[in-house]
């Protein structure tokens, strides 16, 4: 076992999650924002997601395979579909949360919709919708290890060998630098909601 | 067909379980959480830890520990369905208001009795919840228990990828997607059901 291997897993387990939460979040929060003006649709699509969350990613990776077989792009797309959730969960709620007398004033202003929601509701919600790309992030790295059963390498590849091989040095090989990466998400997201935060703007925990 | 289904009933069966000794576990935890503020920092912390560490990882640390056994796979259950139900039984006990705790001890009840018949019946609606999200994650995880030797529908999967035999794989992913969501939908319902003080406001 050598540092090098344990890095290239480590690059790929970071190439798996950024790609699915990126991708996550760019949906999740344009979809947030698109469901915030038709509430009616939202139940709808909160159920989709929500059911999609449900399945086992053991079970969802199965049905892919036959689809999109094995490697990174069946990972990425279940990873995809599990990061939604919490993102357009949160981008709701923080939205609705937004005091609707602000929006009145923005709107007394003279301020269009469209300036209202860049200048008034996205930087109000914003710590909101940033702690939902947090909890997402932070259960992608985990359950990015079992993208390793489809051949999508990650840290998950260490953690297989180590049940393998009944070795435990691999097993923490794989499993330690997942929790500490999860650990460094979880505090950078933690700054960046303090730093984006109006001050006097509702606080968000 | 019949194969099937005795290994989605073992499925669920294996699920109940890592649960059952999390609400065991859980529900006291949640309450001294509740009641004692030094300790609460410390279960939410642990329990936190313990959510984010990957299941494979856990499972395969557990293996050192149980062997090859549906043990292993019920150990790391329990370790998962904690901070859930932990989390929901304080939301639930801190969501109740003094007013109803004076009036409760004032009516004489004992510490016990309160809890039984006060705290228990109104924080249920979160307890059940929960306790649904714990079992629909125990379902996931009971699928990856195949790699320690745990049964259930995961066999099925991991054999049909490592063969490519896609109806094989469908035979485990079908059922065990199928019971996640019954789950959801049947805890959801429950849920509904357990506040009959809600639905009558809603109707008057």
């Amino acid at each position: 076992m050598n540092a090098g291997l344990i890095f290239s897993a480590f690059l790929r387990h970071l190439e798996l999650c950024a790609l699915s939460v990126g991708l996550g979040t760019v949906t999740a929060v344009s979809l947030g924002i698109y469901l915030y003006y038709r509430p009616r649709a939202a139940a709808f699509w909160l159920g989709v997601t929500g059911a999609l969350q449900t399945i086992p990613s053991l079970a969802l990776y199965g049905l892919f395979l036959p689809i999109l077989g094995i490697g990174l792009f069946p990972a990425v797309t279940a990873l995809f579909l599990y990061s939604l959730t919490p993102i357009l969960r949160a981008t709701l709620v923080s939205l609705k949360e937004v005091d609707p007398a602000l929006t009145e004033a923005a709107r007394g202003m003279g301020m269009d919709r469209w300036q209202i929601l860049r200048r008034v509701l996205l930087p109000l919600a914003l710590p909101g919708i940033l702690s939902g790309i947090r909890m997402s992030t932070m259960y992608i790295i985990s359950w990015a290890t079992l993208a390793a059963f489809i051949g999508a390498g990650g840290l998950g590849d260490l953690v297989l060998g180590g049940i393998y091989n009944y070795d435990i040095r691999l097993i923490l090989a794989g499993s330690l630098p997942a929790v500490l990466l999860a650990f460094l998400c979880g505090l950078a997201f933690d700054r960046l909601a303090r730093r984006l935060s109006i001050p006097g703007a509702a606080n968000h925990e | 067909m019949n194969e099937i289904l005795m290994m989605t009933l073992q499925h669920l069966f294996l699920s109940l379980q890592g649960v059952f000794w999390a609400i065991l576990a859980g529900i006291p935890l949640g309450w001294v959480a509740y009641r004692h503020e030094s300790f609460r920092s410390f279960i939410f912390t642990v329990s936190e830890w313990l959510q984010i560490f990957p299941t494979l990882a856990l499972l395969a640390l557990l293996l050192f520990v149980w062997g090859l056994s549906d043990t292993t796979l019920i150990a790391a259950l329990f370790l998962y369905s904690l901070l859930p139900i932990v989390t929901a039984t304080h939301a639930g006990l801190v969501g109740i208001s003094p007013s109803i705790r004076e009036s409760a001890l004032g009516l004489g009840m004992n510490p016990w009795q309160f809890f039984w018949r006060v705290q228990l019946p109104l924080s249920l609606p979160h307890l059940l919840s929960g306790i649904r999200i714990a079992l629909v994650t125990a379902v996931g995880i009971t699928t990856v228990g195949v790699l320690v030797g745990a049964g259930g529908l995961g066999k099925p999967i991991w054999r049909g990828i490592q063969t490519q035999n896609t109806p094989m794989i469908l035979s485990g992913a079908v059922p065990a997607a199928a019971l996640a969501i019954c789950i959801d939908w049947a805890g959801q319902w429950l849920e509904k059901r357990s506040t009959p003080w809600k639905r009558d406001h809603g109707q008057t």
